[in-house]
């Protein structure tokens, strides 16, 4: 089974050509970046998939279904750049966030919760108040209430797009392990050409007016121990995969 | 996430900053005590006839020697702002709510809501003593009940407006049901908005409640013994009830910022 499968899909905003003629495949469990220049119709790409856009042609399927099914069927989970948390409930609430609307019962929701704050480190903070936390934390919290109903794909518009490196490099390291530890595919928007390197199969880039796939590239995405995506980051293919994505990105934006 | 590092620049403890804050009551106090003084020695030196300015000593014995009664007549006119303020709270809510719910009811009620913050509406009250009777405290309760309203509607409208878009379509990828979504996110999300609306009705709610007793009705509140104390030639005593007063709407107030203080506690914009 795929996890997304995209064909032919095209959408306009008005005068604006945002995406042409987009064919894309997502296996299960496998890790895929979109990266291109603003403006490219990466983050328009991921809410067509999340159903938050309607696609203008073409057909979207998403586990199979239609995007709306898929949504109501919570086959994704989505983190955006701003985490999103809602600031009056506590850390473990918002986790159990998604479980609640679907109508899970309360003990049932709470031991999901502290089992997901356990695999996102946080467990201390369960009854902590969003407003309490760091950026990254707040990341992460946004991050287990996306994995909370177990979905098989992730969806993720720049998650980390406002941290600082340091805590960037670590939250990369921990999404990786997150993605294997759920078999989760994932769908991984992103701005920065060493993060599109580091952690994905395949980087998709794209080029804006009109938003197309220019080439689709190997990443490097590290198979064993979580230490290894460190080993990844000083390794040749490492920077022959950056090398690639920007290269690939300069004749994109060259044409 | 820069408002959070200014209020700590704010704050900063040991700064002048704090330190006014710390000890902010002492300027207004010493000022009002200033003025006191001032007020006694001109009315004492210029001869000023009590009808015009009564000395504040004179006020403070007619505070002394008629507290029983204050103090009755306070609650009687502080429950009528009360009860008011309660059910002009609910409804101005619960229009709101359904406002915001249905397209229809907002187009219903908006217009009526805002038509009516331009209407003088104590002016209502002789009007509620004809058609309720002067023996009940209804037609008073129900002036401030209209006047609560609306503050209270504009806020909690604006209120359930505010949703970030970010919260929208997080419950959107939920699929969530427009009831879900108001009851986990637009509701709580008003929060703040919807006590501003009651801080800002509860002063006022006290003001209806003292001038609705100008028109007619029962002659148990403040209102109606400033009036007739004032009818009397008793000044002093009018001032001493019209001091009361001033002490009911800052109770008043000091609530509503109090219950402020508390529904805004530990948030931070994420």
């Amino acid at each position: 089974m795929t996890a997304v499968e995209l064909e032919e899909v095209d959408k306009r905003f008005g005068e604006v050509h945002a995406l042409d003629g987009i064919d894309l495949t997502i296996a299960d469990g496998e890790f895929v970046s979109l990266i291109g220049p603003s403006g490219c119709g990466k983050s328009t790409l991921l809410r067509i998939i999340a159903d938050l856009e309607q696609a203008g042609g073409g057909t979207v399927l998403v586990a199979g279904k239609s995007p709306q099914r898929a949504r109501v069927d919570q086959e994704y989970g989505i983190a955006f750049q701003a985490a999103g948390l809602l600031e009056w409930r506590t850390v473990a609430e918002n986790v159990e966030l998604p479980l609640q609307v679907h109508g899970m019962g309360k003990a049932q929701r709470r031991a999901r919760a502290a089992e997901l704050l356990e695999l996102v480190g946080l467990a201390d903070f369960a009854a902590s108040r969003p407003g309490q936390l760091s950026g990254g934390m707040q990341q992460r919290v946004a991050i287990a209430r996306a994995l909370a109903p177990s979905p098989r794909l992730l969806l993720m518009d720049e998650p980390f797009g406002a941290l600082d490196e340091m805590t960037r490099e670590r939250m990369q390291a921990e999404l990786l392990r997150l993605a294997r530890e759920t078999g989760a595919a994932v769908l991984f928007v992103t701005h920065s050409i060493p993060e599109a390197a580091v952690l994905s199969d395949r980087v998709v880039v794209m080029s804006p007016r009109p938003g197309r796939i220019t080439e689709v590239i190997g990443g490097c995405r590290p198979g064993g121990a979580v230490g290894d995506i460190d080993d990844v980051r000083e390794s040749t293919a490492f920077f022959e995969a950056i090398t690639a994505v920007r290269e690939s990105l300069r004749k994109a934006h060259g044409s | 996430m820069t408002a959070p590092t200014d209020e700590r620049h704010g704050r900063r403890p040991g700064s002048d900053g704090s330190a006014v804050r710390r000890n902010g009551w002492v300027a207004p106090v010493a000022f009002g005590v200033l003025v006191l003084l001032v007020w006694e020695g001109l009315v004492r030196l210029l001869g000023v006839p009590a009808f015009l300015l009564p000395a504040p000593t004179a006020i403070g014995a007619q505070i002394g020697s008629h507290l029983p009664v204050i103090l009755e007549t306070a609650a009687v006119t502080g429950g009528n702002a009360l009860v008011g303020l309660v059910a002009g709270f609910l409804v101005g809510v619960l229009l709101a709510l359904l406002a915001s719910a249905s397209r229809l009811v907002a187009e219903l009620t908006t217009p009526v809501v805002l038509a009516g913050s331009a209407v003088p509406i104590v002016a209502l009250a002789p009007v509620f003593t004809t058609m309720f009777g002067s023996t009940t405290e209804i037609p008073r309760r129900l002036v401030v009940t209209v006047v609560v309203i609306v503050p209270v509607f504009v806020s909690t409208v604006r209120g359930l407006r505010a949703v970030a878009p970010v919260h929208a379509d997080l419950m959107t990828s939920l699929a969530a049901t427009p009831a879900q979504f108001a009851r986990f996110v637009r509701v709580p999300g008003a929060m703040p908005y919807i006590i501003t609306g009651l801080r800002l009705a509860a002063p006022a709610a006290v003001i209806a409640s003292i001038v609705a007793e100008y028109f007619g009705g029962l002659q148990n509140g403040l209102g109606s013994r400033i009036t007739s104390a004032a009818a009397n030639t008793a000044y002093a005593r009018a001032w001493a009830f019209v001091a009361a007063s001033i002490v009911l709407g800052l109770l008043f107030y000091l609530a509503g910022l109090l219950a402020e203080r508390l529904a805004t506690r530990g948030r931070t914009t994420t």
